[in-house]
């Protein structure tokens, strides 16, 4: 039978820090919950809000893939290994920071604030070489689907990571729903709402709440309204 | 209040640097860097620590090494293993390890 575990959104810890508003549904920095430490590889699910202009200085991480997928507005990206990019709503940005990276994330907006989910996963390999990337989706035109933005195969859609996980963004209409199957057992998935309600499992769910669920093979996921989510498949043993 | 000696043991100074400077922040908990398994264990057997961290850029089998001289030579001192090299899971960890020591 499967496995579930709710996080609403207003459950989650919240950090404000004048320049940054981070809402985060496991523990981080300040932020300690003994019950919400992970869910499986996933560690990190930080939904920031950075005021324009400002942003994190350079800052170290080694071991981790991150994540970012900007909601709204930009982010200027520097790194350790001289990749100077901006990132925007509908692309993708991965690192993974292996032997050791530095990076900083600046909103160069000085007019708006930047919105963007920064997700941490543990890598399957440790110490390997730090790499980044950066794609266009072309997940936000479909709907009614699930679209793969992330796996861990090179030559498969989206970006890739050193983990055995699965990310799909979807947005769908009112009472539209699907089964999403599982690709590896043993995995299980975190589903985030970005926008309206969802139901999963029998559990509604509304913007921005959380919902895990495992040891099954699939499930469904029926929009109540008009919907946007994203699904993380981690393994729930690393 | 008790002061926490943590003892930190990597190779990537700078990411051991930013650890060290996060903890010793805190007030309640003092940062001892080593840079080997060596040093680490020689320190561990002339002084007391509340917690080992395993800092950025071991290896695995210098870890594993590590934790078999530790469970030996300081059995009760708790090891846990820092992810990410800054401060988003450092504190977590800590309260993690200590919670369960």
């Amino acid at each position: 039978m499967a496995q579930t575990v709710v996080h609403k959104a207003n459950t989650r810890g919240v950090a404000d820090h004048g320049w940054l508003k981070s809402y985060q549904s496991f523990s981080f920095a300040g932020y300690y919950n003994p019950e919400r430490i992970n869910f499986g590889a996933l560690r990190v699910l930080n939904d920031d809000i950075v005021t324009g202009g400002m942003g994190f200085g350079e800052h170290p991480h080694d071991n981790m893939e991150i994540i970012s997928i900007p909601l709204e507005g930009e982010l200027q990206h520097k790194d350790s290994m001289g990749n100077t990019a901006t990132i925007k709503a509908g692309e993708i940005q991965v690192m993974s920071a292996g032997t050791g990276i530095y990076h900083s994330e600046y909103n160069p907006d000085a007019s708006k604030p930047a919105k963007f989910l920064q997700i941490w996963l543990f890598p399957n390999k440790r110490n390997v070489t730090p790499r980044y990337d950066q794609i266009l989706l072309d997940a936000t035109e479909q709907k009614n689907e699930f679209v793969q933005i992330l796996s861990p195969n090179a030559d498969d859609a989206g970006v890739w990571i050193y983990q055995d996980a699965w990310f799909n963004l979807a947005k769908f209409d009112a009472e539209t729903s699907k089964t999403y199957q599982l690709h590896k057992k043993g995995n299980g998935v975190y589903i985030f709402v970005l926008k309206g309600e969802v139901e999963v499992n029998g559990q509604v769910l509304e913007t921005r709440d959380g919902f895990g669920i495992w040891e099954t093979d699939s499930f469904a996921v029926k929009a109540i309204t008009d919907a946007e989510f994203l699904l993380m498949e981690v393994p729930m043993e690393f | 209040m008790q002061v926490i000696e943590i003892l930190i043991v990597g190779t990537n100074k700078p990411i051991l640097a930013t650890i060290e400077r996060l903890i010793n922040k805190e007030g309640q908990w003092v940062a001892t860097l080593s840079y080997s398994v060596k040093e680490a264990t020689s320190i561990c057997l002339e002084k007391d620590f509340g917690l080992l961290l395993i800092g950025a850029g071991l290896g695995e089998d210098e870890e594993v090494a590590l934790k078999q001289q530790i469970a030996i030579l300081r059995p009760k001192l708790p090891v846990v293993k820092h992810y990410g090299g800054g401060s988003g899971l450092l504190f977590a960890e800590i309260y993690q390890a200590l919670a369960t020591s």
